[in-house]
Order: C-alpha cells, then sequence, then structure tokens
C-alpha cells in the first residue's frame, strides 16, 4: 500500500535481487584482492577471463559450444539448490543433498552400466536413491530428533563409498572412472531433443536443463499456491503450532526430506546420464556440488526462480576459473576464486536484513508522521 | 546538596525507529518508599527500566542519585550504583543450591578458593533481618516459586543494592505468598531501601505502594498518592477512558453435557510422574467452568491432553456424547473444540506467516479455502481474513497482508480468538486468553468468553489469575498436584478459601 512512497526499494523480490547482486560485486572485489596477492601483474586479466567463461574463445559457435558445457553442468547445481531450497522453507537444513546427489549418480550408473537400463529407468532411479537416502535422514529427524545436519553428514560418505564400491565394477581397466555410457549402452544417455543442435552440435546438451527449470517452477507453485506448500511451511516455520493446527508434522518432516533427496537424486542423474562425466571409484572427496546448492539458494534469495540464475551464475565462474593461466597462478586459484564469492553468496540474507531495517524505519516514520497529524 | 530522592529520572525521551518508547517521562523515587509504575502493555514500562540498567541510552533526560547527576552506560554501572533488579522470570541456576545463586558473581575468594562460610553468616543475617525464609543449601530446582523469589532480593540485597526494582512480583504467586512479599516489601522500605513496584495489579498497588507513577503510550500521566486515589482513578489514568471491573452476567443456565473427562491421566513431559492424575470432570452447555491452580499443578498437561497434544496414560474423553479419548488434533477441532493455546507465540500462530495465513490456521484445508486439487484459495483466505479482522476489531499494520510477528501481544491474541470463535465451537478451551493483555483487551476478552456462554456454548477456562476466575467463571474447579482438589462456586467462596486448597492446605472429594 506504501510501495509508491517507498520506492521499488520496498518490494521483497527487488531487495533480493539488489543484495545478491551486492554480494557478487563484494565478492569479485575480493577474489579480485586475492589475487592481486599472489601475483599483481596478472590479477586484471585474470578476474576478467574468469567472468568471461565461454566468452574467451573467439568464434561465435565455440562460444556456444561452451556456454552449452557450462549449462550442462548448472542442471545439477540448480537441482541441489532446489533440495536445499525445498527443505530450507520447512525448516531444515539438507546439507544431505551432496550424499543424496552421491546415490543418485550412482544408482543411475549402476543401472545403465551395469544393468543397461533405458534413460528414463535410470533417471528415475537416480531420484528415488536420493530420496531413500533422505527418508533415513526425515526418519531419525521425525522420531528421534536428530539433527538433519549430523545424519545428513554421516550418510554422504556412507553414500561415496558404497557408490564407489557399487560401480567398481563398471570401471575402466586402465583407470580409476567408470567406462562411459556411448560405448557401454548408448540407451542410457538423455535425450538431446534437438537442443544439441542449438549449442554448435554440443552432444551433452540434453533435456536435463528444462526439465531443471521446470521443477525449479513447479517447485515455486507447490510452495506457493497450494496446501501442501502451505502445511510443510507452516511446519518450517513453527512445529508446534503446525502440530496444535493439527497436522502431520512428522510425516510432514519425513515427506519434506525425501523430496529434497529426490531433487538431489535427480541432479546427479542430469549430469551423469549426458555422458559428460564419468565417475571415479577412488575420488575420497564427496563432489561439491551439493554444497554449492547452499550457496546457490541463498544467492537466489531462497526463490525458486532467482535460483535459476544464482545456479548459473555460480556454475559460470566454476567454468570460466578453468581458463586461468596456470603459469602465473596455480591450478587451485580458480576454484579459490569460486569458493570466495560463493561464500559471499551467504550475505544475501544480511544486505536484506539491512536493507529491509533502512525501510521499517522510513515507513514507521513515515506512519508516525501520518498518526501525528490525523490525532483526533 | 542533599536531596531526598535517591533516584530521580528527569525529562526522560527514548525514540525507536519511528516510535517514541518514552516522552519526556520524569520518575522521583523517594528514599525508603514503595513506588509504583503502572502502565500498560507497551506503555513504556520496560523501557524506562533498561535506560535505568544503561540497556538503552535515552536521547534526551538524565538520571540523577540523590540529587547528583551519574551516567549509567551499562548494567554494571547500574549495579555499582546499588540498583537491583527481581526479574518476572526469575534469573538462577536450576542445579545450583540457593547460596551458590546469591554468591554467584560476586564470590568471596581465598587464594582462588571459595569462601562459604562467610558468605553463609551474611545471607543467614540479611535473611533474619528482613523475614526472608530461604534454605541456603536446597537446590532451586527443589524450592517453591515463592522461595526462588525471596532468593533473587537476598541476592540485590547481597551486593548491598538499595534501590530494588520489583518487575511483576507477584504473577507466579499463590494469594499466601503475595501477602507475604507484601509483607517483605513493606519491612524493607522500612529498612530505608527504596522500592520500585511494576505492576499492572491495580490491588497490590493499592495495597503496598506510597506513590504511583501511570505511563500511557510512552507518556508520562502523572504520580498520585495512592492513598489520596481510587482503584477507577488509576485504571482511568493508565487506560485512559473507564474500564469496567465487574464482567457482567445473566445468570448461568447449563444444559446437557459437552465435554466428560473421566479418570484422564497425563504424563508429564519435564518429570517422570504423571502430571496430571486420575481427573473427571463434566463441562456443560452455557456455562463456564475454570481450572484454578497455580502455575505448574498440571493445568498444562491437561490441557495437551483434552486437545489433542499429548496422549492419554489411561482415562475416557467424551465431546458431545462422542469418544475422542484416540482421536487426532484435526478431529477434536472438526467434532467442534476450539482451543485458545496457553503460548500464543508456540502453538497459536505462526508469526512468520500473514495475519490471512493465521485466521485459516485451523480451516485452510475445508472446501472454502481450497480446491479440490489441493490448490489454496487466496482471495476466499483474504476475505474471510478481512472479515475476523473488521469484527474482532484486529488491528495490524498492514491487514490481512500483516506478518503475525510484527503485531502487538494483543492483537495477535485477538487475531486467535477471532479464529478459534468464528468456528463456532461446542467447547472452547481457553487457557491463560487475558495473559499479558491489558486492562483494556482483558475487558474485551472476558466479553466474548461471556457471550460465547450466552450463545449456549461451553467453556472450559484455565486461568493463574484468581480475580479472572472468580469474575468469570460459574463454576471453579481447582487443580493441585494434578488433581482436583475442590469445586467451588465463585458467588459462595473467596480468594482466601481458594488460597488455601490451590496451595494444598486442604482437599475436599469432588463428586462428577
Amino acid at each position: 500500500m506504501k510501495k509508491k512512497q517507498l520506492g521499488i526499494l520496498a518490494i521483497p523480490e527487488v531487495q533480493t535481487i539488489v543484495s545478491s547482486l551486492l554480494c557478487i560485486l563484494v565478492g569479485l572485489v575480493i577474489g579480485y584482492i586475492v589475487l592481486l596477492i599472489i601475483n599483481p601483474a596478472g590479477a586484471t586479466e585474470a578476474i576478467i577471463t574468469v567472468l568471461k567463461n565461454y566468452f574467451n574463445y573467439p568464434s561465435g559457435p565455440a562460444i556456444m559450444k561452451y556456454l552449452g558445457n557450462t549449462l550442462v553442468k548448472t542442471a545439477p547445481l540448480l537441482m541441489c539448490a532446489l533440495s536445499i531450497q525445498f527443505c530450507y522453507k520447512t525448516g531444515l537444513f539438507n546439507i544431505g543433498a551432496a550424499g543424496q546427489y552421491v546415490a543418485g549418480a550412482g544408482a543411475s550408473l549402476f543401472l545403465a552400466l551395469q544393468l543397461g537400463m533405458p534413460w528414463y529407468v535410470c533417471l528415475i532411479a537416480s531420484g528415488l536413491a536420493g530420496a531413500a537416502l533422505a527418508f533415513i535422514v526425515g526418519v531419525l529427524k521425525a522420531y528421534a530428533n536428530v539433527n538433519e545436519v549430523i545424519s545428513g553428514i554421516m550418510l554422504n560418505w556412507i553414500g561415496l563409498y558404497t557408490v564407489n564400491m557399487l560401480l567398481t565394477g563398471v570401471k575402466e581397466t586402465a583407470s580409476p572412472y567408470t567406462v562411459t555410457i556411448a560405448s557401454t549402452n548408448p540407451t542410457a544417455l538423455l535425450p538431446n531433443m534437438g537442443l544439441d543442435k542449438l549449442f554448435t552440435n554440443n552432444k551433452y546438451v540434453t533435456i536435463a536443463i528444462p526439465l531443471a527449470i521446470i521443477t525449479a517452477i513447479v517447485i515455486w507453485v507447490i510452495l506457493n499456491k497450494t496446501v501442501f506448500g502451505y502445511e510443510l511451511q507452516a511446519t518450517g516455520f513453527n512445529k508446534d503450532a503446525a502440530k496444535y493446527s493439527g497436522m502431520k508434522e512428522k510425516k510432514n518432516i519425513i515427506l519434506t526430506l525425501v523430496i529434497g533427496g529426490a531433487l538431489a537424486g535427480f541432479g546427479a542423474g542430469f549430469l551423469y546420464l549426458t555422458g559428460y562425466e564419468q565417475w571415479s571409484v577412488t575420488q575420497s572427496a564427496v563432489p561439491d556440488m551439493g554444497f554449492n546448492g547452499i550457496a546457490a539458494t541463498f544467492l537466489g534469495g531462497l526463490h525458486p526462480i532467482g535460483t535459476i540464475f544464482a545456479s548459473y551464475f555460480i556454475q559460470h565462474i566454476t567454468s570460466g576459473g578453468a581458463y586461468l593461466d596456470k603459469n602465473i597462478y596455480p591450478s587451485q586459484i580458480s576454484d579459490l576464486i569460486s569458493a570466495i564469492i560463493i561464500y559471499l553468496c551467504g550475505f544475501v540474507l544480511f544486505f536484506k536484513l539491512f536493507l529491509n531495517k533502512r525501510i521499517r524505519q522510513r515507513v514507521e516514520n513515515a506512519n508516525a508522521a501520518k498518526e501525528g497529524g490525523e490525532k483526533k | 546538596m542533599d536531596n531526598e530522592y535517591a533516584i530521580e529520572m528527569r525529562n526522560i525521551t527514548k525514540k525507536f525507529p519511528g516510535i517514541i518508547a518514552n516522552d519526556n517521562i520524569t520518575l522521583q523515587l523517594k528514599k525508603g518508599e514503595i513506588h509504583a509504575l503502572l502502565g500498560e502493555n507497551g506503555a513504556g514500562k520496560s523501557t524506562l527500566m533498561s535506560v535505568l540498567f544503561g540497556l538503552y541510552q535515552p536521547e534526551e533526560g538524565s538520571i540523577y542519585k540523590y540529587g547528583k547527576e551519574v551516567k549509567i552506560n551499562d548494567p554494571n554501572d547500574a549495579n555499582d550504583l546499588g540498583i537491583g533488579m527481581v526479574h518476572q522470570h526469575f534469573k538462577l541456576v536450576q542445579c545450583f543450591t540457593v547460596l551458590d545463586n546469591i554468591i554467584l558473581g560476586v564470590e568471596t575468594t581465598k587464594n582462588g578458593i571459595l569462601q562459604k562460610a562467610e558468605a553463609r553468616k551474611k545471607v543467614q543475617e540479611l535473611s533474619d533481618k528482613y523475614g526472608l525464609k530461604v534454605d541456603t543449601e536446597a537446590k532451586i530446582e527443589d524450592i517453591t516459586v515463592g522461595m526462588q523469589q525471596r532468593t533473587e532480593i537476598l541476592k540485590m540485597l547481597y551486593r548491598d543494592n538499595e534501590i530494588l526494582i520489583f518487575d511483576e512480583p507477584t504473577a507466579v504467586l499463590t494469594p499466601g505468598e503475595i501477602d507475604e512479599l507484601m509483607a517483605i516489601m513493606k519491612g524493607l522500605a522500612k529498612e530505608g531501601k527504596s522500592i520500585l513496584f511494576i505492576s499492572h495489579k491495580l490491588n497490590e498497588i493499592m495495597e503496598v505502594a506510597d506513590r504511583c507513577t501511570v505511563l500511557r503510550r510512552g507518556k508520562y500521566i502523572g504520580t498520585v498518592e495512592v492513598k489520596n486515589t481510587t482503584k477507577e482513578e488509576l485504571s482511568k489514568m493508565m487506560v485512559g477512558r473507564d474500564v469496567e471491573f465487574e464482567v457482567t452476567k445473566t445468570e448461568a443456565k447449563p444444559g446437557d453435557v459437552v465435554l466428560s473427562v473421566e479418570g484422564m491421566t497425563v504424563a508429564s513431559s519435564l518429570h517422570h510422574n504423571n502430571a496430571v492424575k486420575n481427573v473427571s470432570f463434566k463441562v456443560r452447555h452455557g456455562e463456564i467452568v475454570c481450572i484454578a491452580g497455580i502455575d505448574g499443578n498440571g493445568q498444562t498437561e491437561l490441557v495437551y491432553g483434552l486437545s489433542g497434544l499429548e496422549p492419554l496414560v489411561s482415562g475416557k474423553i467424551t465431546l458431545s456424547g462422542k469418544d475422542i479419548t484416540n482421536a487426532s488434533i484435526r478431529e477434536r477441532s472438526k467434532s467442534g473444540m476450539s482451543h485458545i493455546p496457553e503460548d500464543r507465540h508456540k502453538h497459536g500462530l505462526v508469526l512468520d506467516y500473514p495475519l490471512s495465513y493465521n485466521m485459516v490456521l485451523q480451516r485452510y484445508f475445508e472446501d472454502q479455502f481450497s480446491t479440490k486439487a489441493g490448490f489454496l484459495k487466496k482471495g476466499a483466505i483474504n476475505e474471510y481474513s478481512d472479515r475476523l479482522i473488521e469484527e474482532y476489531d484486529v488491528r495490524s499494520g498492514q491487514g490481512s497482508a500483516t506478518k503475525a510477528r510484527s503485531m502487538s501481544g494483543g492483537n495477535q491474541q485477538k487475531a486467535i480468538i477471532a479464529r478459534e470463535l468464528d468456528k463456532n465451537p461446542d467447547l472452547l478451551l481457553a487457557v491463560q486468553p487475558t495473559r499479558g493483555l491489558d486492562v483494556g483487551a482483558i475487558e474485551f476478552v472476558h466479553k466474548q468468553l461471556v457471550a460465547q456462554r450466552d450463545k449456549g456454548h461451553a467453556v472450559l477456562l484455565v486461568s493463574l489469575e484468581l480475580e479472572e476466575v472468580l469474575s468469570v467463571s460459574d463454576r471453579i474447579l481447582v487443580m493441585y498436584e494434578g488433581e482436583i482438589v475442590g469445586e467451588f462456586d465463585p458467588k459462595t467462596t473467596s480468594r482466601e478459601e481458594l488460597g488455601l486448597y490451590m496451595s494444598g492446605a486442604k482437599r475436599m472429594e469432588v463428586k462428577v
């Protein structure tokens, strides 16, 4: 009602966008400073390289092709971010998304390579595997009040080594990587539906990308328009009030995590079933996709649509980091720069808080002035 | 220059963004007097005390001790000036003894070793001097609320504080303990301590205070000699209009039984014993039955058992002839039970939801608010919410869109009452519905309860306030240690009689 007199900054969506942009800016500045400290000579060029990502290529077709690659990895990141966001909205911090992602990768690759299943079976299996892992977290949380962060992190590791073990049977003889889907079972590759043509015949560009975006929109609708979303968020905001009003708060907690787990699991399917990456069965670290999802969801202002753009941005600079000159900077620098920016994404809420405080002051001042004026 | 005021706060103005919490307030506390500070919620009492404690710095005004200006930057400064406070919610370490709590932070040590004997002697002297009976070696968790409060008072005295602030000290006490506290306060004042007594209970102010300063909406209304004023005058100063103290209501005409409870036993979440033990009672159409008792005697668990928040250990509950012993919360709600919960922030509201969403918290799943496909009908929800806001005069910044968190306590409570009454329930469970509300809002709640009764519905009221119990109810059940120990007619009983039963001194067989 008072939006006019306060300007567009009073609109929550605008606030979120402004805060996110501020975060990115601060992150870039700090990243730049770090580069300056390591080697002042190449810093400016380096930061531009990171930001340019695929624009580092001279020709239009090449740019499109590598844009495709960035998008291929954006899809799983977006799914992990949505997983974390969906759970966060109901008051749960699903740090286990990383492990659910691993479970999804394991299930989809095992079905594709070992059992020779077609892509849709593999994809569904990836979602189910993520959901199954999250179900354990949900039951523990609902019935034994075990903190979902603790049980989630522990399951991350159980998931990782189980998957490593499971996929040892389908690895290449000379390397720790799983055999390629294209050579073993091409029916398990996600269909391109002609999307590859748009990106200079980048065969990794599949329906995964539009599916991830559609998922984001569906999540937004569920949270904002449905009874289900109303119940889940009420449970998240205030478990006791949810119980008081007759909601099944235990069921809601489990269901939330199961859906979150399925989202992360699908994310893994969206990446590994394109054939873009192979799984290394000797890896001893949980893939950071699930953790980057945390940053993406916060940078996206905890809004499914914002998260689409945030996921893209984070993947953009992560991919861009690969183009840094390895002679000037150690190869970890690209990870460091993106890590700094991702870390600062958490400040979105802080900036929002600050903005809101300013605005509330102005509203109250305005109200006070108004009340003073029309005192009976 | 000698000045008679132990503490003088002159022309204090404290502003918060958009609101003036204290607008040019002057408070003069004479040495050796009991000075009451009276005001509704949000009148600025806490802000003023926070200024005195150095938690806030006022924009204007200054503080004087015996005529000398002092600067209070933080609570340590306040303590150095001899200002002490008994908070509404005690600040005691539960697993420590009384003595440990008293000396906490000002321990006497020798070579790093506690010297308790000395401390014990000083506490004992203080205890004898002011009649503050405590068992210095008992643990806080094992002693009564009254003794805990005396421990808090001893804490102030042990620190040689001479300006003692009591923040709503009687809320948690039995009538007998209240009388004791009043005597202690008078004794302290006689010994030269200056007391600030924050309260909105007029009876207590009339009984114990020498002078009274009244605040309203952050403004200073006046300071009066208590012996020259009346309850009515004080309340008018506080609220700004005449307030009906007596709840006007006609004779109750109880009809058929709505709620029947037989042998109900509910486990406690705090300890291993049952909190409610084999309780049986009935509530009929057209009557207000009140469960009276001191906080923590099983009332909370009784309501949890009735509303379905906690399962019963044993017993049977029948609502309008239907056995609801094992029914879910939602089934009970649909069977005609409404529940105004004790803790409106914990159970009553989703504070981060807008008011409109909170208004349908018990009925969002009904056809009028959601489609068969599971989508919310936001238009219908807003319309419904707007109607309740209008009917029950719920005030909020942006109407239905206001976040519940940003509303005042009184309006939050009004919203819950609107939601629960609009369900037109056969049985209304109202648990401390006026807790923390000011006089005007209390009047509103009481009228709504009586209106509910007059429509022929049953009301089960759980209250810790004896005034409320006596004025609103048609029948009183007293609860003590999880059992119903007495049934009374409010017209023939008295505060004193109820007090004896509430404290466990007497009990009778109650026939259902």
